[in-house]
């Protein structure tokens, strides 16, 4: 299990995920009418904005080994914020920036329980996703609230002049950059890496595994938080159960794109053909009439292959190479 | 943690900067925004036929809701009427947003008219407005969505009717004589309280004279408080002879204490309720009638509006009429409203051909 080797095997699956992707696009584009339109990729696009978004620190925590469970629930609790502030007659300028600190915040909480205290991220983030859900609702309550300023949600509905693309993706489009230079060009990017394949390697090698882990966790709840913010102009409603059950999604997306749960494996190009994927792989599904069950079907078993595909090819590799 | 008190310095001084004046709501609602006016507004012609092989689309609250597919299913029925094509898709949860995705797809997928309940007025506005700027007609049912953003809504009852048609149902099964008592919702139910004060009005009719509300009790749409409720009614005015609950959990509650009690067969009680909560107490003869709307002349009034819409004998201004079908010429009211009509009434004879 040499690093090479380990590295090659990653570069394939995002490879194979990407390939996927054309291979899902072409057949789209020849078999559903109305699907390679600018308007329908538009659409689609904008509807996988907040999961992207998210999905870049997603990826960060998971390379680390770690997880965050919580992302909907921040937005939803973000959403339910800016629904309240809005009503009360704040200015969306004080709103967004307030939002947003909350849900920097939020993901502090996170990652001190899980720094400071040394408990799983799971059970931590578990524990908030019910909690922050459950703050959203006592903020806002069954309300829904609407009328926000129309410039504002211009800019989370419409697109990039000249482009089929929606501002929320140019914003994704440049953050991944940025994300993707820190993970795989940097020292730091490195040492997530590093914490995510030997937490105690990387510690005694003087990484600063839990302020690292910590500033993950501030970053998840704060992109989380802004994607309640967009999600929020995009529908032109606040509600506190709004983004319930997306922290699945990204997840499924972070996956498929072949991050290890494991930690120290993935890379962002992976994460993004894994996003792109399920948002067009859904699209197709719905403009070609599938009824909802069988998404889940066809989204659910795509994601157990991208998990078994890789361990298979570990385990046959050996055996047909005849080491043991 | 010097990042974080960078994030923190730094949204401070953004603080800073916005507080001092911004975009507020009520800067927004002074300024309301016009709805697009639909390019070019055509004018109806009602003597139009209507077209042939019109393209129709349902879409529910939510896919597996029983009473939805009721709806849907007779509006599909119904395009086969006027030679159209219609179908059903929709979430399998009824959250605010997920509608959104399947109002794109119908939109790519050219049909001439969206059918939708709204889960959420607003979050479906955006789509529906796209939907609209090429053309495709949005009837809203069951469930409005924001009237700038559809052409016409199918509201199954008018609250007026609701209220009236409740006192009749049950002064024809009292022969208008006697003590009655009504068993609402909570005491601050909107829909509720508009129903009621249409029974009070009705009841001050001079051929209610013989009859007396002597009582709104309210059941706070909880089973149990109902079903107490409805007992406490019973010991203090011994001369009761009906009850109205214009709640689907109080009828049905009431239903089940009265079905146990000495007062069965004395009582009458009558309500808003479900067929299939309702099925047991008509059959073992507690209650002998009561109201909802039918949700498949919903279904089929959506299918028909729309046809007509795509055909252009309506453009959804108010005062104009169009033919639906079996249930006759209809006129469209205040803010692009049809109104189904007086609430259906539920009795032994056909309450087994509802299944929701």
């Amino acid at each position: 299990m040499g690093g090479l080797s380990l590295m090659g095997r990653a570069l394939r699956w995002d490879v194979l995920v990407a390939s996927l992707l054309v291979a899902v696009f072409v057949a789209g584009s020849f078999t559903t009418p109305g699907f390679a339109t600018t308007g329908n990729l538009s659409f689609a696009l904008s509807d996988l904005g907040e999961i992207a978004l998210i999905a870049l620190a997603m990826t960060l925590l998971v390379v680390a080994a770690e997880v965050d469970l919580s992302v909907a629930s921040v937005l939803g609790l973000s959403s339910a914020l800016v629904g309240a502030m809005w009503e009360g007659g704040m200015a969306i300028e004080t709103i967004i920036p307030l939002v947003v600190l909350v849900g920097a915040v939020c993901g502090l909480v996170n990652g001190l329980l899980v720094t400071r205290l040394g408990l799983p991220s799971l059970a931590v983030t578990i524990g908030t996703l019910a909690l922050y859900r459950g703050l959203a609702y006592v903020v806002l309550g069954d309300k829904a609230i609407a009328q926000f300023p129309p410039g504002y949600v211009a800019l989370a509905v419409d697109d990039v002049p000249g482009t089929p693309i929606p501002y929320p993706i140019a914003l994704f489009i440049l953050l991944a950059v940025i994300v993707g230079v820190v993970l795989h060009a940097t020292g730091f990017g490195r040492s997530l890496y590093a914490i995510g394949a030997q937490e105690q390697v990387a510690f005694f090698a003087g990484i600063r595994v839990k302020r690292i882990k910590l500033l993950l966790f501030v970053v998840s709840g704060t992109v989380a938080a802004f994607a309640g913010v967009i999600f929020t102009l995009r529908y032109g409603s606040a509600r506190a159960d709004n983004g319930l059950g997306i922290e699945l999604a990204v997840i499924a997306a972070v996956l498929l794109g072949g991050v290890d749960f494991d930690g120290g494996k993935g890379t962002l190009g992976g994460v993004i053909a894994g996003v792109l994927l399920i948002g067009l792989l859904r699209n197709l599904l719905m403009l070609g009439d599938v009824s909802t069950e069988i998404q889940s079907i066809v989204t659910g078993l795509l994601l157990i292959v991208s998990v078994l595909t890789p361990r298979l090819v570990s385990l046959i590799r050996p055996a047909l190479k005849g080491t043991p | 943690m010097t990042p974080m008190r960078l994030t923190a310095v730094a949204t401070l001084l953004v603080l800073g900067v916005a507080a001092c004046g911004g975009t507020t709501r009520s800067s927004v609602t002074a300024a309301p925004q016009e709805a697009p006016a639909s390019s070019a507004a055509p004018s109806a012609n009602p003597d139009a036929p209507l077209k042939e092989g019109i393209k129709l689309a349902f879409l529910p609250k939510q896919i597996n809701n029983p009473y939805e597919v009721i709806v849907d299913e007779a509006g599909i029925e119904a395009a086969k009427e006027f030679k159209g094509e219609a179908k059903e898709v929709g979430p399998s949860d009824a959250s605010a947003s997920s509608q959104i995705s399947y109002i794109n797809t119908l939109t790519q997928q050219g049909h001439d008219a969206i059918l939708i309940a709204a889960n959420d007025a607003n979050a479906v506005c955006g789509p529906l407005q796209q939907a609209r700027a090429k053309g495709i007609k949005i009837v809203s049912y069951d469930s409005d969505a924001a009237p700038q953003c559809r052409d016409l809504f199918i509201n199954q009852a008018s609250s007026e009717e609701v209220g009236r048609s409740q006192v009749q149902l049950l002064a024809e099964m009292i022969d208008h004589k006697g003590e009655i008592a009504i068993l609402s919702a909570t005491a601050n139910a909107t829909n509720q309280n508009t129903w009621i004060k249409f029974m009070k009005e009705e009841l001050a009719k001079p051929e209610y004279k013989g009859m007396k509300l002597v009582k709104v009790a309210y059941g706070d749409d909880d089973d149990q408080k109902s079903f107490t409720e409805t007992q406490g009614l019973l010991q203090a005015y011994p001369d009761l002879k009906g009850i109205i609950s214009p709640t689907t959990v109080g009828v049905s509650a009431a239903a089940r204490y009265i079905s146990g009690s000495k007062y069965k067969g004395k009582v009458v009680l009558t309500g808003l309720g479900t067929p299939n909560q309702m099925r047991q107490f008509v059959k073992d003869k507690t209650v002998e009638k009561f109201a909802l709307w039918n949700p498949k002349d919903l279904g089929y009034l959506a299918s028909y509006a729309a046809a007509a819409l795509v055909s252009g004998q309506i453009t959804g201004a108010e005062g104009e009429t169009f033919k639906a079908g079996k249930l006759g010429e209809r006129t469209i009211g205040e803010n692009g409203e049809v109104i189904l009509g007086p609430p259906f009434t539920f009795d032994a004879s056909n309450i087994d051909q509802f299944d929701f």
